[in-house]
């Protein structure tokens, strides 16, 4: 399957905006859909749907069936060792909300450390204020160096007897720097301390292997790798799940319930309480197949010469200035334009038919940080081109013009 | 509606250089307006009289074009007002901008009305109309009315 002309099996390209082509350059924040995988959640309900799990009737067991072989299919694309380590949530957010309260239940005491770093989003720093706050435990922030990149060393500094954990992302969604996080599993390995990744950007475009990597725990997010909405993975280490408690009370997750007594189903179903999406995660296995045709790392290296592009052409625009300068990078570009407010950039890109991200991004203690309140944000997906980031580029001049800079 | 006319000239004049920037001396309340979804911040001034007169108001505060010109343009026309007569060019402005409906009050020059008007084409911009109205929003929380 060849990417260069990838745009026609995703049908929002045919959409005009504003009477514009599309250019779509907000993946970051949530990816568009391919047409099998909307075919697929039409063709579900229409003559496959049934609830998974539960039923013995034909509809039943064949869609059971099929939101199995996701899960054969996720554990396959990222080489976890056991189809069990695979719990299907509602996002990356609850993935990591599991660990945050399932680990932080049974391993967390009063003044124990957790090291995240100041490049988080916000869904792997809240989750673990609350246990903080439950538990009276210590957050430790990782600090970035002037690039903006995460470095094991700074993490390292940050270790001590009372370390429990380690959350840090692999790919930031503001710098798209990507973290040594090879280096630091090892490092905490060395130490016997558990490390959570937050891949919400990091597994649409790299190539995951949890097996080699050996992380205890790596968050997806479904939406940001052409799946449906609504629709998270957390992989989790089989020694951790069987020890956690349940997350969620409900149906489906028990063994058996007595007036007194409570027993529990094996990992994944313990964390899989109540009837869960099962369009989208039978939809999910379409986006997988359709990443493995083209292969992930085609996609990075498409991915790449756009986004290497982007910087090369952003670059040569004096007013603007890029955040961060980590020196491995992927698929994202934050920016700012001196005299425009990056919310104005956003309306005014809009008029011409491209969708960026402005704000936060939902990391107030990076933009802290680097002292600003909002960034402006071009992300990249397999389905962008150079012809996308000329539109950026042109767009950029329409704000300055309309500003008068 | 493009977005550049969104941009008129008195926003963008506002924007840039925002009147009445800064704490005002001796301010009898103040309130803060925040909009998370964007980090947009606003901090509002007021010194109101014994009489219920603003005598100064300013404000302080980061964010877009629309949030800085509509504060601006805010401290430029209530300043000097009753706090009475505040109230009720805040529910105007605030109806004006959620409805399409026109300023009705007939207490403001031709020149401050042009004004006001100029922050209407926000309406065709939902995402955009919070950055209009939280200074009017924080005012009114400031002077503590029921509008």
């Amino acid at each position: 399957m060849k990417i260069d002309n990838i745009k026609k099996d995703f049908p929002i390209f045919k959409e005009k905006i504003n009477g514009k082509n599309l250019v779509y350059l907000d993946s970051a924040n949530s990816s568009q859909k391919p047409k099998v995988v909307i075919d697929s959640i039409s063709k579900f309900y229409e003559s496959e749907y049934s609830n998974v799990g539960r039923s013995v009737h034909t509809l039943a067991v064949k869609a059971t069936n099929k939101f199995e072989e996701t899960r054969d299919l996720v554990k396959k694309f990222i080489n976890a060792q056991f189809r069990e380590e695979i719990v299907f949530t509602k996002g990356a957010t609850e993935a990591i909300n599991l660990v945050a309260n399932c680990f932080g239940e049974k391993f967390i005491k009063e003044g124990d450390e957790i090291i995240l770093t100041e490049l988080e989003h916000h869904s792997n720093y809240v989750p673990w204020h609350y246990l903080r706050n439950k538990k009276k435990a210590v957050i430790k922030f990782a600090r970035l160096n002037d690039d903006l990149e995460i470095k094991a060393d700074e993490i390292q500094k940050l270790i001590t007897n009372k370390t429990k954990i380690i959350a840090l992302t692999h790919i930031s969604n503001v710098t798209g720097g990507i973290s040594p996080i090879k280096e630091i599993i090892d490092l905490a390995r060395s130490k016997n301390i558990p490390v959570l990744i937050d891949g919400t950007q990091g597994a649409p475009h790299i190539k995951l292997d949890m097996q080699s990597l050996d992380c205890d725990f790596y968050a997806i997010s479904c939406h940001k790798i052409y799946g449906p909405n609504g629709l998270g993975i957390l992989y989790g280490k089989k020694k951790w799940l069987d020890q956690f408690p349940p997350y969620q009370g409900g149906g489906g997750m028990i063994n058996e319930v007595k007036k007194d007594v409570v027993t529990f189903a094996e990992s994944p179903i313990k964390f899989e309480a109540g009837t869960m999406q099962t369009a989208e995660v039978v939809a999910f296995s379409e986006s997988l197949k359709l990443i493995n045709k083209i292969g992930i790392e085609k996609i990075n290296e498409h991915e790449n010469k756009v986004l290497n592009y982007g910087i090369q052409e952003l670059k040569k625009n004096n007013s603007v200035k890029i955040i961060g300068n980590p020196k491995k990078r992927a698929s994202v570009i934050s920016f700012t334009i001196k005299g425009i407010h990056p919310h104005d950039i956003a309306t005014i890109l809009d008029d011409e038919g491209v969708a960026i991200r402005a704000g936060h991004h939902c990391c107030q203690i990076l933009h802290d940080k680097i002292g600003v309140s909002a960034t402006a944000r071009a992300s990249i997906g397999l389905y962008n081109d150079k012809k996308d980031i000329d539109a950026l580029i042109g767009s950029i001049e329409k704000c300055k013009k309309v500003f008068k800079l | 509606m493009e977005a550049k006319e969104l941009y008129k000239e008195i926003i963008l004049d506002h924007g840039k250089n925002p009147r009445n920037f800064g704490k005002c001396e001796n301010f009898t309340s103040d309130a803060k307006g925040h909009n998370p979804l964007c980090g947009d911040k606003v901090h509002i001034y007021v010194n109101v009289n014994k009489d219920r007169k603003i005598l100064d108001l300013s404000f302080e505060g980061e964010g877009c074009a629309i949030s800085l010109a509509s504060a601006s343009i805010l401290t430029d026309i209530i300043k000097g007002k009753e706090n009475a007569v505040a109230d009720k060019i805040i529910k105007d402005f605030l109806n004006m901008i959620k409805t399409s409906e026109k300023l009705t009050l007939n207490s403001l020059s031709d020149d401050q009305v042009t004004t006001l008007m100029s922050l209407s084409g926000v309406k065709e911009f939902p995402m955009r109309v919070k950055c209009a109205t939280m200074a009017w929003h924080t005012l009114s929380n400031a002077l503590k009315s029921k509008i």
